[in-house]
């Protein structure tokens, strides 16, 4: 992949999770223990000071390394399952992928956060993001990049009515039910950044 | 052969400490211990460098056993765990247990030079199935 875009992109997913820190913070208090938004920013904070090296990197290698980054730095249970997803996407991916390349990689690598979370769609977290994500990024077609963003936006919004039954929001149970998960909020947000990056 | 080891991993680099005293009040020298707790920065959160380390200095060739608190630390050790060389990988595991109780009880087990599977055992009898 071109030097320039990669860094782009990596500027950006970095830059939309520190930007919205505060908010994920927010999000976690309400259902967590509060942690997210700071844990995340550090991660991306170490990926960012990287970011030259990492460009220049074959997309492949730059994926892993940022993974093992956010598996050292984060802290907390979402460094290895954003370490994992980076990770995984890093072993699908060639060096200069297609959309159905981007496709296929994103749902092993969604498969592998499911491993290492031992959780499912439909509990109230990251992966119902980007499984709809996976689902719309499958199908193909016109407008997918505008597509891909805004399911990734309303995926996060239909967390909200959802119980948490995995972390430390399940500890609340039914009352888990009326905040948004901040784990589907940083998904959502890394996805219309990546969508952002490509659309100009 | 020597007694399993015991690592302990807590959110709180306190609890950690805590739990671990209590095990070496227990059990003495008998067993390798080791703990750790918190996040790179030092505040609430768990570390898989420092899991990973914790993991070396408790080590025992008969293996190692690891008592977590919330799912955080569950999720990074099982990280850490998948990080050591192949040879080892299988002779670490998480035991469904509470942490400072489970802590104790494996300990305990671990000093009677019970293997790790049986460490593991004891210790997650403490959790309702």
């Amino acid at each position: 992949m071109d030097q320039i875009l990669q860094k782009r992109l990596i500027e950006a997913v970095a830059g939309a999770v520190i930007e919205h820190a505060d908010e994920l913070t927010r999000l976690d208090q309400a259902i967590g223990d509060g942690d997210h938004g700071l844990n995340m920013k550090r991660g991306f904070e170490a990926v960012l000071a990287e970011v030259d090296g990492l460009a220049g990197k074959p997309l492949p290698d730059a994926l892993r390394t940022i993974g093992t980054q956010l598996v050292m730095k984060v802290g907390g249970a979402s460094g290895p399952l954003y370490g994992t997803l980076f990770m995984a996407l890093g072993k699908e991916l060639p060096d200069v992928p297609t959309t159905v390349d981007i496709a296929r990689a994103f749902g092993n690598a969604i498969d592998a956060v499911k491993a290492r979370g031992k959780s499912d769609t439909g509990q109230k977290t990251m992966l119902d993001v980007l499984a709809p994500v996976h689902a719309e990024l499958a199908t193909g077609g016109e407008r997918l990049l505008a597509r891909v963003k805004d399911r990734a936006a309303e995926a996060a919004v239909a967390t909200v009515p959802m119980k948490a039954v995995r972390g430390r929001a399940s500890f609340l149970g039914e009352r888990s039910i009326g905040h948004m998960d901040p784990g589907a909020r940083s998904s959502s947000l890394m996805v219309v950044a990546v969508c952002d990056v490509f659309g100009d | 052969m020597a007694n399993v080891g015991i690592v302990i991993v807590s959110h709180s680099p306190k609890v950690a400490e805590g739990a671990a005293d209590m095990v070496r009040q227990m059990v003495g020298e008998a067993v390798p211990l080791a703990y750790t707790g918190g996040n790179p920065e030092g505040g609430l959160g768990t570390d898989v460098a420092a899991i990973l380390v914790a993991i070396e200095r408790a080590w025992s060739d008969a293996g190692v056993a690891v008592l977590v608190d919330l799912g955080g630390a569950e999720t990074n050790t099982e990280m850490a765990i998948e990080m050591l060389d192949e040879g080892r990988r299988h002779k670490v595991i998480v035991c469904n247990a509470p942490i400072v109780e489970g802590a104790v009880i494996a300990a305990t087990e671990a000093s009677g030079g019970s293997p790790l599977k049986a460490v593991k055992h004891t210790a997650e009898e403490l959790s309702p199935q």
